[in-house]
């Protein structure tokens, strides 16, 4: 680890820092349907998607209704994004003349870029006509992300109202998070990236012949827009399959900076803007602090254990502190993959800028169990704050009783009803991912998709399911998905990953917004304070750590151990 | 006084015996069904039971291990049930005394024709008229329709002095299996067969009736959904282990399975509950749901009645002062003579003061001539030697002195109206035409609330005052006992106006009353404790009922509830972080074998995976019985703050359920290790 990498790291986060305050109380503004800066601009265009589709805006929805509407858009995204893809050989904008996608990968495909997941078990360059790009995947990323940020306003206005059936309207916060706040961004993000280097061209690919003399297809197409709200809407979807590590997707230093950045922007601002609308900036700020403090020991232990190497190749006479390079872009060394492997997965983004299966076996735990930990830190837009919350509720279950009282959360009380949904969503990614690794790796055909033998191989499966069922979408490499199986399969972990996720928290949204708003009284659980971001650390790593560990333990533990006694597999 | 709450001796076999035989009566799967966790537990011990009886057959040397994996299992079981058998047993203790009086009572009914007919008290239906008279036990809750008695309530209460039971008014309501002891009354039953109060704290007591309380039910679906998760990880691991060829038995993965799951909570839940209505019920207080103890943990605001809650009651001499050129003890003597035949409280209170703080003696002469208090005179005092003492309500004996109101010294206005003022009453003496002084007269708070307050305070809760006073002697009242607010001159409305408002702005109200105009306020408020002197009506629109009739009771009430929720977060929160240190002895066991590489994992350095597997169980077995007078005793309780309760709370029983494990297991398995049991 060298001072240079720590001070890159620390930069970012405070550029992060920086923009959470003003673009918190942006959005706080803009789900509170005030007047905001782009308003004069946007609001005759929102009132006018009102018209066209009948929705009166200033009816609001119940959580039932407000769910119902959020899963038929979901759907109704689904059937499109499927449909262009099966259809995509007879729709425009094909310059390469690329066929009609398979069905089970279409499946994955859709249901990947709906659940804000981005699992890709295609190459973009090689499988995807500009149109399907711009039109199906680009389109969902702009959805899935506005989705998101809906469900996490309506949850913060349950615990901001008081005895209330209603929630707010789903068509209005969806629409205000994509007009108000995603695509302005991403217009702008767009920019700076062509500004940088970025292809955005409807041209088919380039051919050029090398200095030996070969002929070399150089994949071009609009990549800059897409670009930005894969990172913006935490989304992670590349144009091309290396992802983030192409010098097209990004090109510079700066690039990658701004990539990770654009990632924890809206995510980190979001919980901010929770603070404020139910009245607590300082609960903001705790929640966000956990956050970090989780984060950030994440990017050290991967970066200390990507420093450290491999000792059996410094036995091999490599030069040790030159670390372990495998897998990573040397425009961006250690410390900058170390960032970007920790925020993919600590967000729910899935963007890599560097291969996460050449990572060490401690350097490659990391990702994955921030991802099983369920993406929280900050997580994906919206789903991260959601998903934080019902951690709060659970903690404040738990360690709530010791003080002597019915466990308050901003003076909502917390009783059995709510925590048969919290236990509902809490039991969705142990089920998910330890589910389809236990049958994966029991099915022979499944296991002939794995790249590596022993633990490592293991590895590639956990991962796999981790990522899908977390709606990370980061792949660690090695393992062959595109198979009937493992597109069927991990297509089911993301639809319940996201969806049998998020009705049981808006289910006790609907609780708690009916619930009386208790006034805090110094017999009121303090969830404020530092005391409570070690209690809430503590419980999000135990109950992670408890679930995941005897599986973590066959895979990238077990991995690490034996390296340190000089066997890889 | 009553009896003091004593909580029986944790070790009395006369509870034990009796308890370990019903442990085993409630190893039943229909019974344990209740207990999600146990009957997982349970499960779990019968399949390897199996396994154990499968292994003596086909592979003895691995009967073993089994063998003593299902030993435990089975004893982690019957620990659990243990637990609940021990708090039902002392419950029960409690409760069969009051029994014992309740069976074999014969009432003598009034039958419509006027007749009176003997019948047997659980045949009682209600609105039957029964006649008791002195030396009959009353045969269930009643009201008194005819006739006064005094009774004898000490079975219930343990006061033994006499209280008086008569027709009307507030103090009409009588108990089951409490004694008449002079004259005859009429009583009309009020309760059905078995809901009396006696039955219902029976009811709540044992297990079999008790119903789950709302966070009882709550912190049981955390339990099961870890249970769930627990289960689910298990079964997983064995197909994990399957892709690297290791083939988990179902002995170990069973070990897993019940070491990870919340046992420890799950056992003791249920024994937390039962012990925290015991604990209610040791302080003579009755509570008809377990769901009114959890509330009164929850209490937001107490109701307090000024009148032998906050202060004395009655009001009391505190200073004599002197005007012009009168000194201090001759007002003091003056008074104290003309409070001689002076026999209310008030008087007697001036007679301590002069003589004990003034040292006068009362003299032995009789009084020539008594002056007793009248509403018209509103004086009192004595004739005496020649003197003519008076002492009474200013403008009354300025009066009597013959002296105009405005031809009083100024002094003398302003000592009363300074005592006025502070919320005290001023009694002017004089003797003849001569105006002596002042005396100081005043609501004593009773030593020691204000230090209460100021720890509920520090808890959160608010304290109100409830007062027929006028405002500004409430408002001084108030400030000296240092209660957060007060309803000065309440009426029963009043009072249930302001916990309507209260309970609006989601505040959670306890109240104690015993009249049946409070009887509305009672059922309104979260938490109603009624008298057990006060009438029907406030008993049955109460949700406890005190025994001893003491107002400050609220709070001991509010203090147990709390104690309640404590201990079931404190063991919850323990439970769950011991299963931090049993990974570290299981799964290093479980894949040694395959991955020697991870005994990296084993840090407690247990001596072999069977020996750790072993421990493991062994430690969650008896961590359960070790845990079990914590969980009847409840832990120790404090006034403080949230945050301060969960500092410490969290360090105790987070950081210790973290830390405490690692070093059990690691003595188990060198006590393992050297019995060779492995």
């Amino acid at each position: 680890m060298t001072i240079i990498g720590w001070l890159q790291i620390s930069l970012l986060f405070l550029a992060v820092l920086a923009v959470i305050k003003p673009l918190g109380l942006y959005m706080a503004g803009v789900f509170a349907g005030e007047r905001t800066l782009l308003s004069p601009l946007l609001a005759p265009i929102e009132r006018g998607f009102y018209r066209l589709a009948g929705v009166d805006q200033t009816r609001e929805q119940g959580w039932l209704g407000y769910t119902l509407a959020m899963l038929a858009l979901s759907l109704a995204g689904f059937i499109l994004l499927y449909g262009i893809l099966r259809l995509q050989a007879y729709l425009p904008l094909n310059p390469q003349g690329f066929a009609n996608v398979p069905a089970d990968l279409a499946f994955n495909t859709a249901v990947s870029f709906v659940t804000n997941t981005n699992w890709q078990n295609y190459a973009g360059e090689t499988t995807m006509s500009h149109f399907s790009q711009m039109a199906g995947l680009t389109v969902q990323n702009f959805l899935s992300a506005a989705t998101g940020m809906a469900m996490a306003v309506a949850l913060t206005r349950a615990f901001a109202r008081s005895q209330v059936s209603v929630i707010g309207n789903f068509w209005v916060d969806f629409t205000r998070a994509t007009l108000y706040v995603l695509l302005p961004i991403s217009l702008l993000m767009a920019v700076v990236f062509v500004s940088m280097g970025v292809p955005q061209t409807l041209d088919a690919s380039a051919t050029a012949t090398t200095l030996e003399g070969a002929q070399q297809t150089i994949a071009l197409g609009p990549v800059a827009s897409q670009e930005a709200i894969k990172q913006l809407g935490t989304n992670g979807g590349g144009f091309f399959n290396a992802n983030a590590a192409h010098p097209f997707e990004n090109p510079t230093a700066f690039s990658n900076y701004l990539n990770i950045f654009a990632m924890l922007s809206i995510s980190s601002a979001l919980v901010y803007t929770f603070g404020q609308m139910v009245g607590s900036r300082r609960q903001g700020w705790t929640l966000l602090a956990t956050m970090a403090i989780l984060l950030i020991a994440g990017v050290g232990l991967v970066y200390w254990a990507e420093t450290q190497g491999n000792p059996i190749l410094g036995a091999l006479g490599l030069d040790p502190a030159q670390g372990n390079m495998e897998g990573k872009e040397v425009r961006f060394g250690q410390a900058m993959t170390a960032l970007y492997a920790a925020v993919t997965t600590g967000l729910s983004d899935g963007g890599v800028n560097g291969m996460h299966g050449s990572l060490t076996g401690l350097g490659g735990l990391v990702p994955m169990f921030l991802i099983q930990l369920g993406e929280v830190l900050p997580g994906g837009v919206g789903s991260g704050l959601y998903g934080m919350i019902v951690f709060a509720i659970l903690s404040v279950f738990v360690a709530g009783l010791m003080v002597g009282r019915t466990p308050e959360f901003l003076g909502k009380k917390i009783e059995g009803r709510e925590m048969k949904f919290v236990m509902l969503a809490v039991l969705i990614l142990p089920l998910a991912i330890l589910g389809f690794t236990a049958v994966s790796a029991m099915l022979p055909f499944a296991v002939a998709s794995v790249g590596t033998g022993g633990p490592h191989g293991l590895s590639e499966i956990l991962y796999a399911f981790t990522s899908a069922a977390g709606n990370n979408g980061s792949a660690f490499g090695g393992l062959s998905g595109n198979t009937p199986w493992y597109n069927t399969a991990l297509g089911i972990a993301m639809l319940v990953g996201r969806f049998a996720y998020v009705v049981p928290v808006m289910a006790i949204a609907g609780s708690l917004a009916g619930k009386v708003k208790l006034p805090t009284s110094a017999g009121t659980f303090p969830t404020d304070t530092p005391l409570f971001v070690g209690l809430l650390i503590g419980i999000i790593l135990i109950l992670g750590g408890l679930q995941f560990f005897p599986a973590l333990a066959l895979g990238p533990i077990v991995e690490h151990f034996a390296m340190l006694a000089g066997q890889t597999f | 006084m009553s009896h003091k709450p004593v909580a029986p001796s944790l070790v009395d076999p006369a509870i034990l015996i009796p308890a370990a035989r019903d442990a085993v009566l409630k190893l039943d799967p229909r019974k344990l069904v209740r207990n999600p966790v146990i009957f997982v537990t349970e499960a779990v011990a019968v399949v390897v039971t199996v396994l154990f009886l499968r292994d003596l057959w086909a592979r003895p040397a691995e009967a073993g291990f089994s063998g003593q994996i299902a030993a435990w299992l089975w004893f982690t079981v019957i620990f659990a049930t243990f637990a609940e058998a021990v708090a039902e047993g002392r419950g029960r203790a409690q409760a069969d005394s009051l029994k014992r009086t309740k069976s074999d009572l014969t009432a003598r009914r009034l039958a419509a024709n006027g007749e009176i007919e003997p019948i047997p008290a659980t045949m009682l239906k209600i609105g039957d008229v029964v006649i008791v008279e002195a030396g009959e036990l009353i045969p269930s809750d009643g009201e008194v329709v005819e006739g006064a008695a005094s009774v004898n309530e000490s079975a219930i209460t343990g006061e033994s002095a006499p209280v008086i039971r008569e027709s009307g008014g507030d103090r009409s309501a009588v108990t089951g299996g409490t004694q008449v002891l002079s004259d005859m009354i009429k009583v009309k039953i009020t309760v059905a067969p078995g809901s009396s109060f006696v039955d219902r704290m029976i009811g709540l007591i044992e297990g079999a009736q008790r119903q789950k309380t709302p966070n009882e039910i709550a912190l049981s679906i955390l339990l099961s959904g870890l249970t769930l998760i627990f289960l689910f990880v298990a079964v997983t691991i064995w197909g994990l282990a399957g892709y690297s060829g290791t083939v988990l038995s179902v002995t170990v993965l069973a070990a897993l399975l019940v070491t990870l799951i919340p046992t420890t909570i799950g056992g003791l839940l249920s024994a937390i509950g039962i012990a925290g209505m015991d604990r209610l019920v040791r302080f003579n207080v009755i509570a008809t749901s377990g769901r009114a103890v959890e509330a009164a943990g929850d209490v937001d605001t107490l109701l307090l009645d000024k009148t032998g809650t906050i202060t004395f009651g009655n009001r009391m001499a505190t200073d004599f002062v002197a005007i012009s050129d009168v000194t201090p003890g001759e007002v003091a003597e003056a008074a104290l003579l003309a409070s001689l035949a002076d026999d209310t409280p008030e008087g007697r209170s001036i007679a301590a003061l002069a003589t004990g703080e003034y040292g006068f003696k009362a003299p032995t002469r009789e009084a020539d001539a008594v002056v007793p208090f009248a509403a018209e005179t509103r004086l009192s005092g004595v004739d005496l030697a020649g003197r003519r003492l008076r002492k009474g309500a200013v403008d009354a004996v300025l009066k009597f002195a013959g002296i105009a109101h405005s031809d009083a010294p100024a002094e003398f206005h302003q000592a009363v109206e300074r005592i006025a003022r502070t919320g005290g009453t001023p009694l002017a003496v004089a003797d003849g035409s001569r105006l002596l002084g002042v005396i100081h007269l005043k609501d004593v708070v009773k030593p020691g609330i204000k230090e209460r307050f100021a720890a509920l305070r520090a808890m959160g809760i608010r304290t109100v005052m409830v007062t027929g006073d006028n405002p500004v002697t409430a408002a001084a009242i108030a400030s000296e006992a240092g209660v957060d607010d007060f309803l000065a001159q309440a009426t029963p409305e009043d009072k249930l106006a302001f916990i309507r408002r209260e309970q609006q702005g989601g505040r959670l109200i306890a109240m104690c009353g015993d009249g049946t105009n409070d009887a509305p306020a009672l059922a309104q408020a979260d938490v109603g404790v009624a008298m057990q002197t006060g009438t029907q009506a406030a008993r049955e629109a109460a949700n406890m009922v005190d025994l001893d009739s003491s107002p400050t009771k609220l709070i001991e009430i509010v203090e147990i509830g709390k104690q309640l929720l404590m201990t079931r977060g404190s063991l919850t929160t323990f439970s769950i972080a011991n299963d931090v240190a049993k990974y570290f002895a299981i799964i290093p066991a479980l894949f040694v074998a395959t991955y020697p590489a991870l005994d990296a994992l084993n840090i407690m350095g247990l001596s072999s995976p069977q020996s750790a597997i072993l421990s493991a169980v062994i430690f969650n077995a008896l961590i359960i019985v070790a845990l079990i007078p914590l969980a009847l005793k409840g832990v120790p309780y404090r006034a403080a703050a949230a945050s301060s309760l969960l500092r410490r709370n969290l360090l105790i029983y987070g950081l210790g359920g973290l830390v405490l494990p690692f070093a059990g297991i690691k003595a188990i398995d060198v006590a393992v290790t050297a019995l060779n049991l492995v």
